[in-house]
């Protein structure tokens, strides 16, 4: 560790991790539910259950992006972080919030817009925490050296708190309700997440290959830009069907479209840099995951996110298990799996020692990626046939979800790999094993032409 | 990448057009939400009731099981239509009825059936809940859903 008080960023981490592993169980119960219906459906109803794994999953996603920031800025600006008491300051409030907001959903008291049913106090919560890191951070930032990649991770959650303030406006007119409401969730996910995604990945790729940072931020600002440029119109995918005007279905197709192209960017980047760099970095798992995460992220948000976002497809698509293929898919694959990768390359050196259970580690990536890839299909066939029966021949909800039981029963199991990836992922980070499950070979640096016979 | 393209002109091109397109998207959302109020909603009044009926919808957070405008939890069945297949859409004393009777008969705790957990409402509660599911249904969607199954 260069800085001393990039061990903030630790802190931050194992919350996250935290919560990631109640998130999953909270997945694995409502898959479950899905399997067999009467589970707890009298003391802890699904409404309840998707509320804790759904919100668990963002706020631990946030915390692991402060955490990188935390971790990263440092490193970048070449200084110490600008107040370490604000930064645990701000950990407390998210944490005691977090658990508030899970506590009063188990007694009964949410909100009831989907994914910002945080109780009042706990908003206002989240705003003071945002407001106390921007302060912070931004402190260090101008205090030191300017980089692209502090540029962008700024940028990117300046604007994402700045959007939070759309979670206070809840309009009476549920039609402007919704359409205010994806100012949170699409500007989040699809446009300044992907900002702070890019910037974490940049660091990590920069840090794992020794390519020139002069190559690597050029790269960023292109990545970015492809993604505002798309993300922002692209809004418009959101607002074909819920009483806006017709024109959001050429707007949205056409901008949604071009939405792909900023995953696919940083795919590519992901592969020339590794490609080009010439570094042997010790830290493999690191590496697997931020190849990863950029493959995966073009898949789930990029390839399944276009498979239903022209209007012509949505418009039967729409609200079935498609979406949810690509929302698991898309969170995993972008969001899910960048965390792990800062996670995975960050805890060796928070904890002051040689990349550890890496093996562990990258059994638990291929565990989590095969069980979110399995999931993803097995609701894609689901969705197409819900889409089939349910809006095209006309047949009624419930009579096709019946058909469609073996699909989920298939999800439960993909889903039981997710956690087993996921509890394998946190014993990696946090238990100390005195070996390697597998002895690494020697280094042993690539020729530059193949010979023949070896 | 080419050389023409330098990093600093990557920058700006970035801010630029980024700025560009928050400027459009601003316009048509001001737009969207003159449209919303005088066109796709306007058909039947915001009362007090359909407010009431959206606070309840709330705060039991139906959106975690159902869906509304395709927007939610896909866990249960759409509701943004549901006044049309009930056949109740133009008839408010009917709708609110056959409401209160279907909340009053959850959960039906037949086995292997997903299961709705009981809400205890007001009558009022019930009626504004009606109300504002009508409200729902008359909003213009560019003719979605498909068909009444929703």
């Amino acid at each position: 560790m260069k800085y001393q008080t990039q061990k903030v960023a630790y802190a931050y981490f194992l919350c996250a991790m935290g919560l990631f592993g109640i998130q999953v169980l909270g997945g694995l119960i409502a898959g479950w539910i899905y399997v067999s219906p009467n589970f707890l459906s009298e003391i802890l109803p699904f409404n309840i259950i998707r509320m804790i794994h759904t919100n668990a999953l963002i706020v631990w996603l946030l915390l692991g992006f402060f955490g990188a920031a935390y971790f990263l800025v440092p490193e970048e600006s070449e200084r110490e972080i600008y107040s370490v008491k604000l930064a645990y300051l701000q950990l407390i409030i998210l944490v005691v919030g977090t658990l508030g907001a899970v506590g009063s959903y188990l007694v009964g008291i949410h909100g009831g817009r989907e994914f910002l049913e945080q109780p009042l106090w706990v908003k206002i919560g989240i705003l003071i925490a945002a407001l106390i890191f921007l302060f912070n951070i931004s402190m260090t930032v101008l205090a030191g050296k300017k980089t692209a990649i502090t540029n962008v991770l700024l940028m990117g959650l300046w604007l994402l708190s700045l959007l939070w303030i759309f979670a206070f406006i809840n309009p009476d007119n549920l039609s402007l309700d919704k359409m205010y409401w994806w100012f949170v969730i699409h500007l989040w996910v699809e446009a300044t997440w992907e900002l702070v995604m890019a910037a974490i990945l940049a660091f990590l790729i920069l840090k794992l290959t020794g390519v020139d940072r002069e190559v690597v931020e050029k790269w960023l600002y292109v990545i970015v830009a492809t993604a505002l440029f798309s993300g922002i119109l692209g809004t418009g995918h959101h607002f074909y069907w819920i009483g806006l005007p017709g024109y959001w279905q050429w707007i949205g197709s056409i901008f949604s479209t071009f939405e792909v192209i900023p995953f696919f960017l940083m795919m590519s980047f992901a592969f020339i840099m590794v490609w080009k760099g010439r570094r042997n970095h010790p830290n493999k798992a690191a590496l697997l995951w931020s190849l990863g995460t950029a493959t995966v992220a073009f898949f789930g948000a990029g390839v399944w996110g276009f498979l239903h976002t022209l209007h012509g497809v949505n418009f039967y698509s729409h609200g079935t298990q498609i979406t949810a293929a690509h929302g698991h898919l898309a969170f995993y694959g972008a969001y899910v799996a960048l965390n792990l990768a800062i996670i995975s390359y960050a805890m060796p050196i928070l904890r002051g020692r040689e990349p550890y259970n890496q093996v562990l580690n990258m059994v638990s990536f291929w565990l989590m990626t095969g069980g979110m890839a399995f999931m993803t299909f097995v609701l894609t066939f689901a969705g197409i046939i819900q889409t089939h029966m349910q809006r095209v021949v006309g047949d009624y909800y419930m009579d096709v979800q019946d058909s469609l039981s073996i699909f989920y029963m298939m999800r439960f199991g993909s889903g039981a790999f997710v956690v087993l990836g996921a509890l394998l992922f946190i014993y990696s980070m946090l238990v100390v094993r005195k070996r390697e499950v597998i002895t690494p070979g020697p280094a042993n640096p690539a020729p530059a032409i193949s010979v023949p016979g070896e | 990448m080419a050389e023409i393209l330098t990093k600093s002109r990557a920058r700006n091109i970035f801010y630029a057009g980024s700025l560009f397109f928050v400027v459009i998207f601003v316009v048509l959302t001001v737009h969207s939400h003159y449209y919303v109020v005088t066109k796709s909603t306007a058909g039947m009044p915001l009362t007090d009731e359909v407010v009431l009926g959206k606070h309840v919808w709330e705060r039991h957070s139906c959106i975690n099981c159902h869906t509304l405008h395709g927007e939610g939890a896909y866990f249960a069945p759409e509701l943004g239509n549901v006044m049309t297949r009930w056949g109740v859409q133009e008839d408010p004393e009917s709708a609110a009825e056959v409401l209160g009777i279907w909340m009053e008969s959850q959960p039906s705790g037949v086995d292997g059936r997903r299961q709705m957990p009981r809400f205890v409402l007001t009558p009022e509660e019930v009626r504004g809940l009606s109300e504002f599911l009508r409200w729902a249904d008359q909003t213009d969607t560019q003719g979605w859903p498909p068909n009444d199954a929703g």
